[in-house]
């Protein structure tokens, strides 16, 4: 901070007054959000335990829903295949564009503009939009749900991937291109070498990520187990519902440990 | 007399180390590998078994090539006007405001409790565990499930989303206070300070950059959930409109014009994020 003080009165003075004037800032926006979504936040806080008293008294998994579990394991295992291969699939040309786009290993400026561009384009589209488009062209399969899955992946790594090569020292390119090796050799032999633990943890987030985002698409696209657990909770088998909360829990969490463990070992 | 022809005297030859094969492949990489080819195998067995609904590639991609051009190239407002979608826009970002702030204020008191440095480390464990499970269930679950309890609409969806928010907020806020040296804290303690002017004087000042940059983060994060909450709980905002533009009516040019309409708010956050981000930097 420039700002020099004469006395620790005047100090505590200024820093009460930022103080005030960004906390009536944030309450005039709490209010005004509050006014333009119609929300009451007494009424709805005082329906919070009530909700929670209804959610575990309805959603705890009974003897009769164990006879949902078959096809409930089946679409959660389509659905988990799902997210990884579009992770997969996405981060090869993510990796691709990345290697294009970056600072330091482009081949020329005006591919990084088209990159950043198009891939902040895919990144910012929503996932509902997508699913849309998608539904439409490709009807209710499991493939519609890989590609919106796939796109969304797409423009996220492909921003990830360009930063992470950015990121890494561009002195041994350059000792790389002294001692006279190509392009090719400089990228295969150098950056990706360096690059491949940080690239992979980034695929391991997405995966992750997208197992948890698989279950809006299938809501939206009528796939996977998020269609199933539509299904269940329209038809009021909360109990079914609930086991399929349960289990998306339980394999997230799962998934979570996994990739830590995974990227602790590779780090 | 020395000749020529007398045998060489003997020399101690060094003898040459033994050569070790050094090689490049560590542990780590042979993981990293391992890892790779069992994604990629799972990946190939998935694209093998994936059920595609016996689609004609060429007639879907052709279509979809239609619909793009429809909705990128020919945007329009379909039968709502244009202030409504605007107003709708408004509603969606004041929703993911609400349910940032609410989040974000809910989930520092919380993440006191579940910082190891401040709190008793049976209450953060419980604490990280809870806030572990609400997080690994999805967004859109939770608005659903609310929705049931209170209704159809905005309560429902700020409720949800602050849900998660909440639990996503507690970890990152409580990572950052436990990375405040446990020195600063002990000697307050000695001095005789009370345990939420240690919170409030020596630890909040000093986290702040790193509060800001993980609401902030979570802020795209809720405006993107909103958008997609929209849709399934009917909470009138942005995504409520996409939903039926591209589910009911099949207007591509709506769809269009909303996708342009939440491009337009992204880069705008962006552009404040990467403000933000420098402002911080530069300060600290």
């Amino acid at each position: 901070m420039k700002t020099s003080f004469q006395s620790p009165q005047q100090f505590f003075r200024q820093r009460r007054l930022r103080l005030s004037v960004v906390l009536i800032i944030l309450i005039g926006i709490y209010v005004t959000s509050m006014a333009l979504v119609n929300f009451q936040t007494w009424t709805s806080i005082a329906k919070i335990p009530a909700g929670l008293i209804w959610l575990f008294h309805n959603f705890i998994p009974t003897e009769r829903s164990i006879s949902y579990l078959g096809p409930i394991l089946y679409q959660l295992w389509r659905t988990l295949l799902v997210s990884i291969s579009s992770t997969i699939v996405a981060s090869l040309f993510a990796l691709i564009f990345a290697i294009l786009g970056a600072k330091t290993t482009t081949p020329s400026p005006v591919f990084r503009i088209v990159i950043r561009f198009g891939a902040s384009l895919l990144r910012n589209i929503p996932v509902v939009a997508w699913a849309m488009i998608l539904l439409f062209s490709f009807k209710q399969s499991d493939f519609t749900g890989f590609l919106a899955l796939f796109f969304m992946t797409l423009g996220y790594l492909t921003r990830a991937f360009t930063e992470t090569i950015e990121d890494l020292d561009a002195e041994k390119l350059q000792a790389l291109q002294a001692v006279g090796a190509n392009y090719f050799q400089c990228v295969f032999c150098g950056v990706l070498p360096e690059a491949a633990s940080t690239l992979t943890s980034w695929v391991l987030y997405m995966i992750e990520n997208n197992l948890r985002d698989a279950t809006l698409v299938g809501l939206l696209t009528g796939t996977g187990v998020g269609f199933l657990f539509d299904y269940y909770f329209k038809s009021f088998r909360y109990d079914a519902a609930g086991l399929i909360v349960l289990l998306i829990a339980i394999l997230v969490i799962l998934l979570e440990l996994t990739s830590t463990q995974i990227r602790r070992a590779i780090a | 007399m020395i000749e020529n022809s007398q045998p060489k005297p003997k020399t101690i030859q060094p003898v040459a180390p033994q050569t070790k094969h050094v090689s490049l492949v560590t542990r780590p990489r042979k993981i990293l590998r391992g890892v790779l080819a069992g994604l990629a195998i799972i990946t190939i067995y998935s694209l093998a078994t994936l059920n595609n609904g016996n689609l004609v590639f060429a007639d879907a991609f052709k279509s979809l090539g239609v619909n793009l051009n429809a909705m990128f190239l020919h945007p329009g407002v379909g039968q709502d006007t244009f202030g409504q979608l605007l107003r709708a826009l408004v509603t969606s970002v004041s929703l993911a405001m609400l349910t940032t702030l609410l989040g974000a204020v809910i989930a520092f008191f919380i993440a006191v409790g579940a910082a190891r440095n401040l709190a008793p480390s049976w209450l953060a464990t419980t604490i990280k565990a809870v806030m572990a499970f609400i997080r690994a269930i999805p967004t859109i679950l939770w608005v659903l499930i609310y929705s049931v309890v209170m209704g159809l609409g905005a309560s429902a969806a700020v409720v949800g989303l602050t849900f998660h928010s909440v639990a996503y907020l507690v970890k990152a806020y409580s990572e950052s206070i436990e990375e405040t040296s446990q020195d600063t804290i002990e000697a307050l303690k000695a001095s005789g300070v009370g345990f939420w002017p240690i919170v409030f004087q020596a630890i909040l000042p000093s986290i702040v950059p790193a509060l800001l940059s993980w609401t902030f983060i979570r802020f795209e994060i809720n405006f993107a959930n909103a958008v997609a909450v929209g849709a399934a709980a009917g909470a009138d905002d942005i995504g409520y409109f996409l939903f039926m533009a591209g589910s009911f009516y099949f207007n591509f040019h709506e769809v269009g014009l909303i996708v342009y309409l939440l491009l337009a708010v992204a880069i705008v956050l962006e552009l404040v994020s990467m403000k933000l981000r420098g402002h911080y930097l530069k300060h600290n």
